[in-house]
């Protein structure tokens, strides 16, 4: 009886690692389950950052084909990570703009070059201010918009390889 | 050349302490075959500080010890360097440093630059090694009393848990990464975070956190020798108490810190992270307890073992859950599933491993004194016992969400469960410590005891009767709460009763005032909880809105700027009654870096509580939503803290005077 006592704190211990490594590895739906889902995105008109790509508006989202928004930036580390998975959405012909946060055009422009650029166009957000008024809270983050302007899925942190067919899944589904 | 020369400091650290654990394991060797062959005499003389079975190899463990001891004071050091280099980097805003260019800003006030080192992962699991390394050299350079062949495990057992969270550090959270090229800024720090609070919560928190790692590794070093009693406790004691007061202080200002900060109005908000700070609180209080059953009566050496152990998993525990992103808190900085792989793998490893040697040497360690149910040592038993059920309830609470998402529920655990569950068990643990230490040491009569505890018992009782007729309509708990403050208030000071007050010794000042400051705390939680007045108000300019005894006018709006932020800042002016107005000026920030809004509440202490007032969104109609709470005497809450923290100092300094003045007396005889 006394022998098996003993052990008592070392088998809770076991069944409290058990809980956490579930926790752990069969990570629950992490997705922060934005509240900006569903409200139709703000005025915004934002002008073009590198020489060739034109800028990005608010008239490019009511249009009737629902598009990818991506806000990025060149010194963002999980950007360029991104990059791929990005160009394999647009291969998909899931049409992308991107806000590009408090970058300069130089820089901009030679992450494009380096990593390619997936954008159909690419805003200048220098002061974050779009940025804040889409309720993201840093780089990357991918919102996709229905043809009528409004949010239809918040994707907060990179798009990595598992992502891709969620996404595109869900720009179908917002036909 | 600062994130190299930080790098290299904390490399050379880690390799110090693969070092120390190397001597320390040969000094355990070289320790041990006498001690088996003594039929484990170091028990029966464990009064002594020396025994001797030991004698004949007193020469290595010396030597082995003097050549630990500045391995693990060095290791400290350089930890303590790396987190100096990295706060350097965070004040030069060296943007090429990664976590330099996430986390900071150099717009930002320099206090912030500084405490933004740890306000991120890497920099706070840094801060926490540091810790760490700085509580292993403490213990090198100051414990003289235990055994050298104890301290020989104890400070590999230190040694054994920082190389863990080294490697952590270097392979999976370099604090001292590049980023190439450079940006122009960095992102800035969460705007929740830039506050003076920062600069002192989470040292102080850590601080008691980790140092309950000396209290673990003093355990496991017993457990290898097998020299668990009094001389151990009494060497054990004043570092538990350290650790705990600075548990004490860390949580009641972050929990002051919240209440401001967060404009929610609340003081605890039984977020993971709360708890897993509550939870090694709680471990530790009850390890206070049965410590000093340990060094006074030679009682519950097992249990004494076992909870020293608890305490400081509750602390890895909790930074698991905090690091791992297991559990979404505002407090969870990154969520990295590798990372939480490796904390993972830690916490088996050390809490496993330690429990597991718990079970295999329990057995050898023989039981301590033994005592009737009614006395001091059982009313300590009891407390041990409720504050463990508080635990595991805590604990329970913490992890269920984990359960349920594996059921495919999302759910999270909130007040409404832990009030139902911890708050009786805690007003009973009141109860018996209101008790506690009104009686005697081994052995009591029942009707003694019960002629003792009747003055608090009445007092609870009249109070009890006055504010259910005052307050109509009150909920139980926290009219219990007022009743059982009241008689705890009464209860603790009573053992002063009859005594020579300048004679009387530190460490019962120290009891005194810690149970005080229970009394006191309570008093506040229950005031809060029954009596708060709350208006929510759209108030135009010039209007009055009452709130409790108060009328506030909303004056005027005006913009202000800061460093990093602007604001709209509310004019209100307040008035209580007839007396003279005041004015409070709540504000609603805007961040840029990174773009963020928040409320800074305005707060007006008054010696009975404090108005609480947040400013919020305007409507179309030109109103503006403000947010009014008047809280009688909230404050008590943290001034209770305060003083059970205080309680805990004049404790310890007590213990270190006395034990002071009785080395000094044998050395002289």
């Amino acid at each position: 009886m006394r022998k098996a006592l003993i052990w008592l704190p070392f088998v809770a211990f076991v069944g409290v690692l058990a809980v956490v490594a579930i926790g752990l590895f069969r990570p629950a739906d992490r997705d922060v389950r934005s509240a900006l889902v569903g409200h139709e995105l703000p005025e915004f008109a934002l002008p073009a950052m590198v020489e060739g790509v034109p800028g990005v508006d608010k008239a490019r989202f009511t249009q009737g084909t629902p598009r990818l928004l991506n806000v990025f930036a060149s010194w963002c580390i999980p950007c360029i990570a991104e990059s791929p998975q990005l160009m394999r959405l647009k291969a998909m012909g899931v049409p992308i703009e991107g806000v590009a946060v408090r970058d300069t055009p130089e820089n901009t422009g030679i992450f494009l070059r380096r990593y390619g650029n997936p954008f159909v166009g690419v805003g200048d957000d220098r002061d974050g201010r779009l940025q804040l008024a889409i309720g993201s809270s840093g780089v990357p983050e991918s919102y996709v918009i229905d043809g009528k302007g409004r949010i239809v899925l918040q994707h907060i942190g990179d798009i990595r390889a598992e992502d891709v067919e969620t996404i595109a899944a869900a720009v179908r589904g917002a036909r | 050349m600062i994130a190299e020369a930080g790098l290299a400091a904390l490399w050379f650290a880690a390799a110090l302490a693969l070092l120390q654990l190397v001597l320390a394991a040969m000094g355990v060797r070289a320790t041990r075959a006498p001690a088996e062959a003594g039929a484990q005499a170091p028990e029966d003389g464990a009064r002594d500080s020396w025994t001797p079975a030991f004698a004949g190899e007193r020469g290595v463990a010396d030597q082995l010890l003097a050549a630990v001891r500045p391995v693990a004071v060095v290791q400290g050091a350089l930890a303590v360097l790396a987190m100096g280099l990295l706060i350097a980097l965070f004040l030069r805003s060296d943007m090429s440093v990664l976590l330099v260019a996430q986390n900071s800003h150099t717009a930002k006030p320099w206090l912030y630059k500084f405490a933004g080192a740890w306000g991120n992962h890497e920099g706070s699991m840094l801060l926490w090694v540091t810790i760490l390394g700085a509580a292993g050299a403490a213990v090198a350079l100051l414990e003289k009393r235990l055994p050298p062949a104890t301290l020989i495990a104890t400070l590999g057992a230190q040694a054994a848990i920082a190389l863990g969270f080294y490697a952590f550090l270097l392979f999976s959270s370099n604090p001292f990464a590049r980023l190439l090229p450079a940006p122009a800024d960095g992102n800035g720090l969460n705007p929740l975070l830039q506050d003076p609070g920062l600069a002192f919560h989470p040292p102080t928190l850590y601080a008691g956190y980790v140092g309950l790692s000396v209290a673990f590794s003093f355990a496991v070093g017993a457990m290898v020798t097998r020299d668990v009693g009094p001389a151990f406790a009494r060497a054990m004691r004043p570092w538990v108490l350290g650790a705990w007061i600075f548990l004490t202080l860390g949580i009641t200002a972050g929990s002051y810190w919240a209440y401001y900060e967060l404009g929610w109005g609340g003081w605890w908000f039984w977020d993971p992270v709360e708890n897993a700070s509550l939870m090694p609180w709680l471990a530790a209080t009850a390890l206070l307890h049965s410590v000093t059953v340990l060094a006074t009566r030679d009682g519950l050496r097992a249990w004494t073992v076992m909870l020293a152990v608890v305490a400081f998993s509750m602390s890895m525990v909790g930074t698991f859950l905090v690091r791992s992103g297991v559990l979404t808190s505002v407090h969870a900085f990154a969520l990295d599933p590798t990372r939480g792989e490796f904390i993972l793998a830690l916490l088996t490893l050390y809490i496993g491993g330690a429990l597991a040697l718990f079970a295999l040497r329990v057995g050898t360690i023989r039981a301590g004194a033994t005592f009737e149910p009614v006395s001091r040592e059982g009313a300590l038993v009891i407390n041990n016992l409720l504050l463990s059920v508080i635990l595991a309830v805590v604990l329970i609470g913490t992890l269920y969400p984990i359960v349920a998402a594996g059921m495919g529920v999302q759910l999270s655990v909130g007040a409404p469960f832990f009030d139902k569950t911890a708050g009786p068990i805690a007003l009973a643990l009141v109860a018996v410590m209101a008790a506690g230490p009104l009686i005697r040491w081994r052995r009591d009569r029942a009707g003694a005891v019960a002629r003792r505890v009747a003055v608090p018992g009445i007092v609870t009782v009249a109070v009890l009767g006055i504010v259910l007729v005052a307050v109509p309509g009150i909920r139980v708990l926290p009219l219990l709460g007022l009743g059982f403050a009241a008689g705890l208030a009464v209860a603790s000071v009573a053992p002063l009763w009859g005594r020579a007050l300048g004679r009387t010794p530190l460490f019962t000042w120290g009891m005194v005032i810690a149970h005080l400051g229970i009394a006191v705390s309570l008093a506040g939680m229950a005031c809060d909880s029954a009596f708060t007045k709350e208006t929510l108000v759209a108030a135009r300019v010039g209007e009055p809105h009452r709130v409790g005894p108060f009328s506030v006018t909303l004056e005027g709006i005006r913009p202000v700027v800061g460093d990093n932020w602007s604001a709209l800042e509310a004019k209100l002016v307040a008035r209580r009654g007839e007396g003279a107005p005041f004015v409070l000026r709540p504000q609603s920030r805007f961040f840029s870096a990174p773009p963020t809004v928040t409320s800074e509440s305005a707060i007006a202490t008054r010696l009975d509580g404090q108005l609480y007032t947040v400013l919020g969104q305007a409507d179309d109609q030109g109103r503006w939503q403000l947010r009014l709470w008047w809280k009688p005497f909230v404050t008590l809450i943290w001034l209770g803290g305060a003083l059970i923290a205080l309680g805990g100092l004049l404790s310890l300094l007590g213990r270190l005077v006395r034990e002071g003045r009785v080395a000094r007396r044998e050395e002289e005889a």
